[in-house]
């Protein structure tokens, strides 16, 4: 999903449980994966055909447009093609060649610790700050939090291709907002400072578009899990001469952690394949120096035609998501038995 | 903030941060509004011009480009059906996985939460290799169809959850009342479900709208293209129409901006009525 499409992801089940406000993907206590609880009545429930036939368009649809090119993914990883098997549509059989070679390459090597580093930046800023906020929100008078979650709001809703197109305009070499910035703030260098000459730069601008999109999702929900937690929590812990450190790791992070983990979770997974921001931004750009895997794969493949090539990047970053989903699932699923 | 206390810096420091934050945030999205009304001289300036008079050159040159309409009537057309289709097969999976037990119930929801993750961005080039070798390179249904599956997962996800707060009583009392179950569901269950429909259809309609990634790869014809790629159309090797991208921006940029303010009042509802009641 896109940073921007967050926006239903906490409102919704909101509106629904409203014990379950903060927490974002949390199932309805009526139903989690675990066992059914008895419904009222003990109504016997139909187990003919009937349910199947309610599911069977979900399924077929994901199977045709999800699974199936998943396996199409996998199958053109192992075969080579490239401009010319292409046009005459052969696909010969490559074994695992793509794969040797990219294991083998110091380019794809770079793509993927950049990659790490730079969602491992982005997740952190994201966090840290977002819940910072969070706690502000919660500590200010009305009007003010209004104010504030207005322009929270505000740069939330901005669709990330208008988002993308804005902050190359403020970072323009020329007549950008940000050089003129830098200049009244008495700093030298930057009457026609590049901000996308290096690839670590057009990252940094990257990152701050990122960041700047996806604290409100954060700011908010924090802020909504904290009027969850119960005032007279507080009271005691200031009865019990607590400071605000330690209200937040013995108070509130305790009561917050599925939001915590459900958070990160998804900041990871949508910063990860943050395709749109970086290849819009500057197309991977300057010299390929701010590719991610997706922009990586996608360059190789349309710019290059090494399609092949491309379908094995794009395999190995759902085998290092899914590394990374895994490990947090359990988190998430040891979190759910707790309660 | 019960007491009446006599102000103190710390109270002075937080509201100040507090605007000041909010001045940051919003200031891209004042930039981008500003910057569409602002007239050619007074754009490409080195000292950015705060002051001006508005002019709609830039929106008369954004919205003057051939192929405008076709763009909002794909994009409209897109991502209607994509939010429709998604509605109708979700509200039926979302009412047998909340309300029927059934085997490998267990296994679809576990699917359905996996598929809310789906790599999308990465496939693309499987799914070039696909739309080519289908000869659907160029297709408004399928990219209908490809955003469908998309919002699937979690229009899924989030009616299963608001089917599941109904009471099953309700449901049974209607049944008891004469009605089939079929009757019940629609007479009962769907007017309560009215929330969810609309955020989800609202989250439905802000992935469709925004999607990027694939319209870019599989449809290269104008005339098949949406509006997200009409908001790069104005910059080329030779230089940036920065006024009529912002333009483009703005105009792309208050649909989602208005159903949003819409949609964060009804969540903070939610909010402050889980407050009261938690």
């Amino acid at each position: 999903m896109t940073v921007h499409s967050q926006g239903a992801v906490t409102s919704a089940p909101q509106d629904a449980p409203p014990k379950s406000a903060g927490l974002p993907e949390t199932p309805a206590p009526a139903t989690g994966p675990g066992p059914t609880p008895p419904r009222g009545g003990g109504k016997s429930l139909p187990t003919g055909w009937l349910p199947y036939l309610l599911v069977a368009p979900a399924v077929l649809a994901l199977a045709t447009l999800l699974l199936y090119p998943l396996i199409k993914n996998v199958i053109l990883s192992l075969q080579d093609i490239n401009k010319i098997e292409f046009i005459q549509r052969k696909y010969p059989f490559a074994g695992l060649d793509n794969y040797t070679e990219l294991l083998g390459d110091t380019k794809f090597w770079t793509v993927v610790v950049r990659s790490f580093g730079f969602t491992l930046a982005n997740v952190a800023l994201i966090m840290v700050l977002g819940s910072l906020i969070g706690i502000l929100l919660n500590k200010l008078g009305k009007k003010m939090r209004l104010v504030l979650s207005m322009a929270l709001v505000m740069a939330w809703a901005m669709p990330i291709v208008a988002s993308v197109q804005v902050f190359r305009w403020l970072f323009d070499e020329q007549f950008g907002v940000m050089n003129w910035v830098m200049r009244t703030a008495g700093f030298s260098g930057y009457e026609q400072h590049n901000w996308m000459e290096t690839g670590l730069s057009t990252m940094v601008i990257v990152t701050i578009l990122v960041v700047w999109g996806s604290i409100p999702f954060v700011a908010l929900n924090m802020y909504a899990g904290l009027t969850t937690v119960g005032a007279e929590l507080y009271e005691a812990a200031r009865m019990d001469g607590a400071n605000g450190w330690q209200t937040f790791w013995k108070i509130v992070f305790p009561n917050l952690k599925p939001f915590f983990l459900i958070t990160t979770f998804l900041e990871v997974i949508w910063v990860f394949k943050a395709f749109t921001q970086v290849y819009a931004m500057n197309k991977g750009g300057p010299d390929r120096a701010s590719e991610i895997l997706p922009v990586f794969a996608y360059v190789e493949g349309q710019s290059q035609a090494h399609y092949g090539l491309a379908a094995a990047i794009s395999v190995l970053t759902i085998v290092i998501l899914v590394i990374v989903m895994s490990f947090y699932f359990r988190l998430i699923l040891k979190q759910e038995e707790e309660q | 903030m019960r007491t009446r206390r006599p102000v103190r810096p710390a109270a002075v420091a937080k509201n100040l941060g507090a605007l000041l934050l909010a001045l940051v945030f919003v200031f891209p999205v004042y930039w981008m509004f500003s910057s569409a009304l602002k007239p050619a001289d007074q754009m490409l300036t080195k000292d950015p011009v705060f002051v001006f008079t508005p002019t709609t050159a830039n929106f008369a040159k954004a919205t003057g480009v051939e192929n405008f309409w076709t763009y909002v009537t794909n994009s409209v057309l897109v991502t209607v059906g994509a939010v429709l289709l998604a509605l109708l097969v979700a509200l039926a999976a979302s009412f047998a996985i909340a309300r029927m037990r059934f085997k490998g119930r267990k296994g679809l929801v576990l699917t359905v939460m996996m598929a809310q993750m789906a790599p999308w961005e990465v496939m693309v080039i499987a799914m070039y290799m696909i739309a080519r070798d289908g000869e659907m390179l160029n297709s408004l249904p399928l990219l209908t169809a490809i955003y469908f599956v998309m919002i699937l997962p979690f229009t899924i996800w989030t009616l299963r959850g608001f089917i599941a707060a109904v009471p099953v009583t309700l449901e049974e009392a209607a049944q008891i009342d004469g009605c089939t179950r079929g009757q019940a569901f629609r007479k009962v269950i769907f007017p309560l479900l009215a929330p969810g429909l609309m955020s989800t259809s609202l989250f439905g309609f802000i992935t469709a709208w925004n999607e990027f990634a694939m319209v870019l790869i599989l449809n290269k014809d104008k005339s098949a293209q949406t509006l997200p790629l009409w908001l790069t159309e104005f910059m080329s090797a030779f230089g940036n129409d920065w006024g009529a991208t912002m333009a483009a921006s703005s105009l792309f940029a208050v649909p989602v901006l208005l159903i949003f303010i819409f949609l964060q009042r009804k969540a903070v509802g939610g909010m402050t009525a889980g407050a009261v009641k938690g």
